[in-house]
């Protein structure tokens, strides 16, 4: 075992046995401390734990190579991804948190109820479930993967038991502690997390800028030359024939609307949402939004200056350059299979182009990827590693986009023991999502689907008990799911957000700001908006996959942007039809009054 | 709360509200999106949103006050 393998083992082990060990000391005794951790969170504490729960393994490892390659159109992601909170900050979290109960569905089930609450089965909360399940079961299942894949590329171990040590210890904080123990493991994960992302990027900021903040960094100068940063990355983009790097390639009107939906998604995410239940008042709940963001805030104005340094560095470093002379990281990552070239005009210089330097075919010879294929044991002309799937194209280099993030110790030169932080720190974002968006889904079966639904008798400590059994069995269908994902579950991750927006936004919206939607107008536009968005996706992405294209496009919006038509048709909808309708009864007007102020005056 | 101050404290909570998602479009979907500029879209937007969070919390705990529905 070399040093970095036994610094990897020493701190992911430190950083579980922390998580454990908050586990066992916040174990929780009744279902509202298993639901909300009896609303006793500070509003500090609760922006932390937000923030990380918000932060998947997707943000914390793609998005910064994400961004690399985009450019300006990774914007919709920044934008997107932070906007949402000022959504819930000022129309959402706080008189939700007035409404103080446990659940996204109990807040719709309560002011779309019919007035019987129990006895006849409450259809608006039905739907409701429905929509929480499926939005972050197909999320939650990306997380499982994402954490199998992070122990199999750092420890050595096989892919399957990277799952299964992910389901061991999810499985033993959110059965035991419920909403406590993940809160405030989740602050201690946002900790972990943010540490091992802002150490390399200092370094590399440091490193292509010479100024320390990334921030800066990304507006100051390209040291090695003395130019602008940015006005660098341009030439050398349109020098090698990308676009501009600061304008992008999506249209206005895609980049519009996808980040539109990501806002309002986020805002509509129940895992998000129910974090606002934990924290004692009303303006905690404000104010801890603020906080969220701020943490949340850090990371996302480092990931584009990450993304940039990484960028031009790359082109620096590869393009036109002979492969003989490349640093030792080039060498690592290709042997961990995120990096691959192939010297297609035999001059021995990296050409790095635009297109696929790769293409990977199905039996039938049609292109269905464009990662390289490793030849065992094979070595080309220049040493690198053979590949037998070079595709027509000039591009001579494959880079994934993962390894922006992954290699930056690396390439900042920076010691063994910061590259294990980084790893801890991606199982950090996996795991803090994966717990909470388990705990919505069990919470749904058990508070909204039993004890409010078909067994209102029971009591707390058996529906304790049944809150603990479907976190635990939604634990293992989650980490199956992650170890046989379904082809879709890969292409659904990134629509959650769409799928959100056009369900639950405008029905927790209108339920609080509009006194005249009623059950039958909410119930048709949630049904309508997430049918419409789940459609529109499975037919670009999954059905006729080779329309996907700008021309086919409803008004020229892609399937990632599509969730805000769906979001807008669901308003629509539900504003028109509670109009033709009944209005809510009287105790249902009186619950809305009394959510809008913090406290009877 | 009477209701006619009821209405008083909505809808000057609706005024903020509206005001401050003003500002938040025009950072974002307007310099950032539609004005096509690359530091808003990637930073600036991000800073503004954060304050513009802040300002909702001070202007609401005035306001709560000031029609004393503040919690203890």
């Amino acid at each position: 075992m070399d040093s970095l393998q036994i610094w990897t083992f020493v701190i992911v082990g430190l950083t579980f046995a922390l998580y454990v060990g908050i586990a066992i000391w916040s174990r929780a005794a009744t279902t509202k401390e298993f639901y909300v951790a009896d609303g006793g969170v500070s509003p500090l504490a609760n922006g932390m734990a937000t923030a990380a729960d918000w932060m998947s393994a997707a943000s914390f490892i793609s998005m910064a190579g994400l961004i690399s390659f985009m450019g300006y159109d990774g914007g919709v992601y920044l934008m997107g991804w932070t906007g949402g909170y000022v959504l819930l900050a000022l129309l959402l979290a706080p008189y939700l948190r007035k409404f103080g109960q446990f659940t996204v569905p109990d807040f719709i089930g309560e002011r779309y109820s019919t007035g019987r609450r129990f006895g006849k089965v409450n259809v608006a909360r039905l739907v409701a479930i429905v929509c929480a399940v499926f939005v972050s079961f197909t999320y939650v299942v990306g997380q499982m993967k994402g954490v199998g894949v992070a122990f199999s590329r750092f420890l050595e171990v096989p892919f399957e038991w990277g799952v299964v040590m992910g389901i061991g210890i999810v499985f033993f904080y959110a059965v035991l502690g419920g909403m406590k123990g993940i809160t405030y493991t989740q602050v201690a994960q946002y900790c972990v997390l943010m540490f091992a992302y802002l150490v390399p990027a200092i370094f590399i900021s440091i490193q292509i800028t010479g100024n320390p903040i990334p921030q800066l960094g990304l507006v100051g100068d390209f040291k090695a030359e003395g130019v602008s940063l940015l006005s660098k990355l341009n030439q050398l983009n349109v020098e090698l024939g990308f676009s501009e790097y600061t304008s992008g390639n999506k249209s206005t009107i895609d980049v519009f609307f996808i980040t539109a939906a990501l806002m309002l998604g986020t805002a509509g995410l129940p895992h998000v949402i129910v974090r606002f239940f934990t924290v004692p008042r009303v303006r905690d709940a404000r104010k801890s939004a603020g906080y969220a963001l701020v943490f949340i805030a850090l990371l996302y104005t480092t990931a584009p200056a990450v993304a940039a340094f990484a960028r031009a560095n790359l082109l620096d470093t590869v393009s036109n350059k002979e492969y003989a002379s490349f640093p030792d990281w080039f060498g690592n990552w290709e042997d961990s299979d995120l990096l691959a070239w192939t010297d297609k005009n035999g001059d021995g210089k990296v050409q790095y182009l635009p297109g696929d330097a790769f293409v990977e075919k199905d039996d039938a010879g049609n292109k269905k990827g464009n990662k390289p294929l490793f030849v065992e044991n094979a070595r080309g002309q220049s040493g690198e590693r053979s590949t037998s799937n070079p595709s027509d194209g000039a591009n001579e280099l494959y880079v994934d986009r993962d390894i922006m993030v992954l290699a930056n110790p690396e390439i900042a030169e920076l010691p063994d023991w910061v590259i294990a932080l980084v790893v801890a720190g991606g199982l950090a974002a996996a795991l803090s999502t994966a717990a909470g968006l388990l705990l919505v889904i069990s919470t749904s079966i058990s508070h909204d689907l039993l004890k409010k639904t078909f067994m209102p008798n029971i009591t707390d400590k058996k529906e304790l008990l049944y809150a603990r059994i479907a976190a635990g069995v939604a634990v293992v269908c989650a980490g199956i799911a992650g170890l046989n994902p379904p082809g879709f579950v890969a292409e659904v991750v990134a629509f959650a957000f769409g799928l959100a927006a056009s369900s639950f936004f405008p029905a927790i919206l209108l339920g609080i700001f509009d006194k005249r939607t009623n059950m039958q107008g909410a119930i048709v536009g949630m049904v309508v908006g997430i049918l419409f968005t789940a459609s529109y996706i499975v037919y670009f992405k999954m059905a006729n996959p080779e329309l996907n294209s700008p021309e086919n496009w409803l008004f020229g919006i892609s399937p990632e942007g599509i969730g805000t038509i769906g979001m807008l048709l669901n308003l629509v909808l539900t504003l028109v039809i509670s109009r033709l309708t009944p209005a809510p009864p009287a105790d249902i007007q009186e619950l809305i009054e009394n959510i809008r102020i913090p406290r009877k005056g | 709360m009477s209701k006619h101050d009821l209405k008083k404290y909505w809808r000057t909570n609706i005024t903020y509200v509206l005001s401050l998602l003003a500002i938040w479009f025009f950072v974002s979907f307007g310099l950032g999106i539609l004005g096509r500029m690359f530091w808003w879209a990637q930073q600036g937007s991000i800073y503004v949103f954060v304050i513009l969070i802040f300002v909702y919390v001070f202007l609401m705990n005035r306001l709560d006050k000031k029609y004393e529905v503040n919690e203890e």
